[in-house]
């Protein structure tokens, strides 16, 4: 497999004088939408939010849609445990999300934005809507037919899913919708619309800016370009890093562990585990793990059990509730857990609820519930001794 | 647009159908059963229950067959193994948080995760039981409803009935995860918030989370005790569908073998409230007359027009609680089981000679608001409760299993008199545009001294399941003290399931509509469709039971209410005309406004 050493990236957070956010929109736009989309295929950016959806398709399928009204959505929901670097984003630059949203909204023919932004950052409402209305005046300025609005969120993790974002954005309980139809045919008022992770917007303004070629110089064939990771737990160097994408988790625990790294939790709760002796072969990329950016970092005074049992209590209490498989299954593996520590389940339970997960990967109704599986099989494949005395 | 055609295959079996049909609907047409809970015929579709799941060939995902379209080369595995172990995990989930004590739970035998259960008889329940000890307790608040949050399965199909067939929003999806359940505004008691008690949400329950407030005990106990007159009055809809809880095939008319049954059961007088119905035309339709002259003749801007009709309990506390401005059109008109009851114990009770004391009248109903309608203060117009006990046509048909008859060998019987005889105009009352149709033929007699211009009297225009209908009727050669009408177009409207009639209430309000006399049925369908009907419903077996309603009416001699001799008889002995002094004392009431929460 492909594999680059770690190295730090400087793309996000970089601020180029000569091509600023509102200029790399000016720019772009006198291209045509074609020109645009491939650009973006060639780049081969694919969502950062986790699911790794190549971004350019995505553009280009809402552009194939006929409606008189379409949307670009920014999801800011930023909520899975161990992930805050679209909060870093929103805060440093965010007027590279403007720029992209800007250019998506010129591809697919949208005259409205929106970013969807958890209910727990309103703290920084105030500046960024100041940051909104001016970039909308510069818009406006420059006869570009397009305006951004924010939207606050109410603290539900599912809202994150896109769907749920936007029966919540409607007013409505958030709950995913059934697929199809998918937002690029029916999605923010059943209306055909592109919904990006923060960090794939300003991804998109960047390539625009830079041009593709450079951005795929980086990565590797599977994982184009690099990646901002939230750091966290066990480390001396906890924060936000841009990294080149197809590293291997023993040279990124080199550089962020403290010596006496377990285990770590790529992805979020919703993520792997992977177990220090399988750091040399685990490729952080969509060839290998994905990961929306989070990165736990255990070491040896932890407790699996507890990690396990705390992602647990959040899913459980986090599902939206309506589909049979994540609403009662997340409960059972919670309960099924503590019967085997407590012994009143034998260790073999465990297999049968492994084997629920699998139910629950590919019969529930969103990826809340069907990611559940991945942290309960690798914690419980790599610890099981820990689970259960 | 003409839609495509799609090929697929289903279980190796190809098929063609319409793009968008839904892989549930496809494999049925192979006659390939796919196991649902969440799904039902009236409503959206929620694919949450996820007992549907399918394979599909190279897709990640099981599909919900309910809620996913097929498409061009679909393969389709509705028995694979992975759908197999799916849907047992799916079952064992539901179960370890239902509360199966389905022995001691009313809807033993009438539940579809029960039904599922016995179908696939998975022993080894490996989950661990989640029900929550506060959930086991009843919500009894309601006279109509009774809810128990220990059965419920979160399947939402109440949620949907109520928010999109009656526009109620009374029960609502709270919280998430563990903490998710089906609830009313701020959790509380069903009776202090806006249900309507129309039971539409009992119909739709696959299990024992929700079922009507029952009064099967106390109704045998009346009949048991030998100090007890006790009289029993049946409605329209209950004889065209309470032979499907009995065994027979939805369309069926039971009428004969229904009044047999209730003298065997041991009432003492078998009554029928389409006697009432047929009054409930005279003084409803005066009502209208009289509301028409004041507005045309008088110029009196004070009359609410158009008059709406009462006889539907739940239509009537949905307009007290929505359309509070509203409530001065409603008719003063009590409902027919209403007016049965203050009859049956002033009237009535002389006529027999027994002390109204001592007179217990019970109702069998299509409905579940009528027992909150029962337990009205305004209802006790006899100095006692007008009628104490309501049964649900469920509820019937169980006193007669336990009462041990053989329903389908009975012999038809007629019911007793007086009180007993009705026309075909009040059958109709049992579906939606009955009442109309009913009020059109007598009022529109009464005001030409000709019969109503429609071949046989049937007035097609308000009949059929059209959300909201309407009508214009062009008055020509009045009677002279009617000449006033001369030449009006009367415009009427019937909206069934509350959800309509929101929408015609909003045109009302809005004052762009010009109608004189509006029909309103709280159910879908009218009464056939009513909440205590039997069990399932849909489209298809409510228009059965309205067929059957119709052919009722056919089958009548007389099919006009001012025709009825015993509503003549009654008028001359008692009540001296519509709209007298007695009538006002006994037969008609006013209404209260409600708040909303």
């Amino acid at each position: 497999m492909e594999q680059k050493q770690l190295k730090k990236i400087d793309i996000i957070f970089g601020w180029d004088d000569k091509c600023t956010p509102i200029q790399v929109v000016e720019k772009t736009i006198k291209k045509t939408a074609e020109s645009i989309i491939l650009d973006m295929i060639d780049s081969g950016l694919k969502g950062r939010g986790g699911a790794g959806f190549p971004t350019g398709l995505k553009w280009k399928f809402t552009r194939n849609e006929e409606s008189d009204v379409k949307y670009v959505i920014c999801n800011a929901d930023e909520g899975e445990p161990g992930t805050f670097k679209d909060r870093e984003i929103l805060d440093r630059v965010p007027e590279k999300i403007f720029s992209g949203m800007t250019i998506c909204a010129y591809v697919i023919g949208a005259r409205e934005g929106y970013i969807y932004i958890r209910g727990e950052y309103n703290f920084m409402l105030k500046t960024l809507q100041q940051k909104v209305d001016l970039f909308n005046q510069q818009l406006h300025d420059k006869k570009v037919d397009f305006q951004i609005y924010l939207r606050s969120g109410s603290g539900a993790y599912v809202c994150g899913e896109e769907s749920a974002l936007f029966e919540s954005m409607e007013g409505k309980r958030g709950e995913p919708r059934n697929k199809p139809p998918y937002p690029t045919v029916a999605g923010y008022n059943s209306k055909p619309t592109v919904i990006n992770n923060v960090e794939t917007l300003v991804y998109t303004s960047e390539i625009c800016r830079m041009g593709p070629e450079q951005f795929k110089a980086l990565g590797t064939k599977d994982s184009r370009g690099s990646k901002v990771f939230s750091v966290s737990g066990d480390t001396p160097i906890a924060g936000i890093y841009e990294l080149e994408l197809g590293m291997s988790l023993k040279d990124f625990v080199e550089d962020f562990g403290d010596g006496d790294t377990k285990a770590i939790q790529v992805g979020g709760a919703s993520g792997h585990c992977v177990p220090r002796k399988k750091f040399n072969d685990t490729i952080i990329g969509f060839e290998g793990i994905p990961t929306g950016g989070s990165m736990m970092i255990f070491n040896s005074s932890r407790s699996m059990y507890n990690v396990l049992h705390d992602y647990l209590e959040f899913f459980t209490e986090e599902s939206c509730g309506q589909c049979t498989p994540c609403r009662i299954g997340c409960q059972q593996l919670l309960k099924g857990i503590e019967a085997v520590k407590k012994g009143e389940r034998p260790p073999t339970y465990l297999d049968d609820l492994k084997r629920l997960t699998a139910t629950m990967k590919i019969a529930a109704k969103c990826g809340l519930g069907q990611s559940v599986a991945n942290p309960f099989t690798s914690i419980v494949d790599n610890f099981r001794e820990e689970i259960i005395y | 647009m003409s839609k495509y055609m799609v090929n697929l295959k289903i279980n190796n079996t190809p098929i063609q159908v319409e793009e968008g049909t839904t892989i549930l609907d496809a494999a049925k047409r192979l006659n390939f059963r796919i196991p649902t809970l969440c799904n039902h015929p009236d409503l959206s579709v929620a694919g949450n229950c996820r007992v549907c799941v399918v394979e599909v060939k190279g897709a990640r995902l099981l599909a919900a067959s309910c809620a996913t379209p097929v498409s061009e080369g679909m393969e389709v595995n509705t028995n694979s193994e992975k759908v197999r172990i799916a849907r047992k995990h799916v079952l064992e989930l539901l179960l370890s948080e239902h509360n199966a004590d389905c022995t001691k739970c009313f809807k033993n035998g009438h539940c579809e995760l029960q039904e599922l259960a016995s179908e696939y008889r998975y022993g080894d329940h490996i989950f661990i039981d989640l029900v929550k000890a506060k959930d086991k307790i009843l919500d009894i608040s309601s006279p109509s409803i009774t809810r128990d949050a220990s059965k419920c399965i979160r399947c939402q199909r109440c949620v949907r009935t109520c928010t999109e067939l009656q526009a109620v929003s009374a029960l609502a999806v709270v919280h998430k995860g563990d903490h998710q359940i089906i609830s009313t505004f701020l959790n509380k008691p069903l009776n202090d918030v806006v249900c309507t008690n129309c039971g539409q949400c009992i119909n739709r329950c696959p299990t024992g989370a929700l079922y009507e407030r029952n009064y099967i005990e106390d109704v045998w106990h009346a009949i048991y005790d030998p100090n007890k007159f006790v009289v029993v009055e049946t409605a329209p809809a209950t004889r065209v569908a309470l032979g499907e809880d009995l065994g027979l095939e939805p369309g069926h008319r039971v009428t004969g073998k229904m009044v047999s049954a209730l003298r065997k059961m041991g009432f003492n007088k078998v009554l029928d409230t389409d006697f009432t119905a047929d009054l409930t035309i005279m003084e409803e339709g005066t009502e209208l007359l009289t509301r028409l002259k004041r507005a045309l003749v008088d110029k009196d801007e004070t009359v609410k027009l158009p008059l709406l009709t009462s006889c539907s309990p739940g239509w009537v506390k949905f307009q007290e609680h929505m359309f509070p401005d509203l409530i001065d059109n409603l008719s003063s008109c009590k409902s027919p089981q209403q007016m049965f009851g203050a009859l049956a114990k002033t009237y009535y009770a002389d006529k027999v000679n027994i002390k109204a004391e001592n007179m217990v009248v019970v109702s069998i109903m299509p409905c579940t608001a009528k027992k909150f309608e029962c337990n009205r203060s305004e209802m006790r117009d006899s100095g006692f409760k007008d009628v104490d006990y309501v049964l649900t046509t469920r509820e019937l048909a169980m006193m007669i299993k336990q009462a041990g008859i053989e329903f389908d060998k009975l012999e038809d019987e007629s019911y007793d008199s007086i009180l007993g005889e009705s026309t075909g105009a009040a059958v109709i009352f049992g579906t939606t545009g009955g009442v109309m149709e009913a009020a059109l033929r007598t009022a529109y007699e009464i005001i030409t001294g000709n019969e109503v211009p429609f071949t046989n009297l049937n007035i097609q225009p308000v009949r059929g399941m059209e959300g909201v209908k309407e009508a214009s009727i062009k008055i020509k050669n009045t009677k002279p003290e009617w000449n006033f009408l001369e030449g009006v177009e009367l415009n009427v409207a019937v909206a069934h399931g509350l959800a309509n009639a929101k929408q015609l209430m909003e045109l009302v309000q809005s004052g762009k509509s010009n109608y004189h006399f509006i029909e309103v049925m709280g159910c879908p369908g009218g009464c056939i469709g009513g909440g205590g009907q039997p069990i399932p419903t849909s489209a298809e077996i409510r228009k059965r039971r309205a067929e059957a309603i119709y052919a009722e009416d056919m089958g009548k001699t007389i099919r006009k209410s001012h025709e009825n001799p015993e509503v003549a008889e009654v008028y001359k002995e008692y009540l001296t005309h519509p709209l007298g002094h007695k009538s006002h004392e006994l037969l008609h009431t006013h209404y209260k406004v409600r708040k909303r929460y």
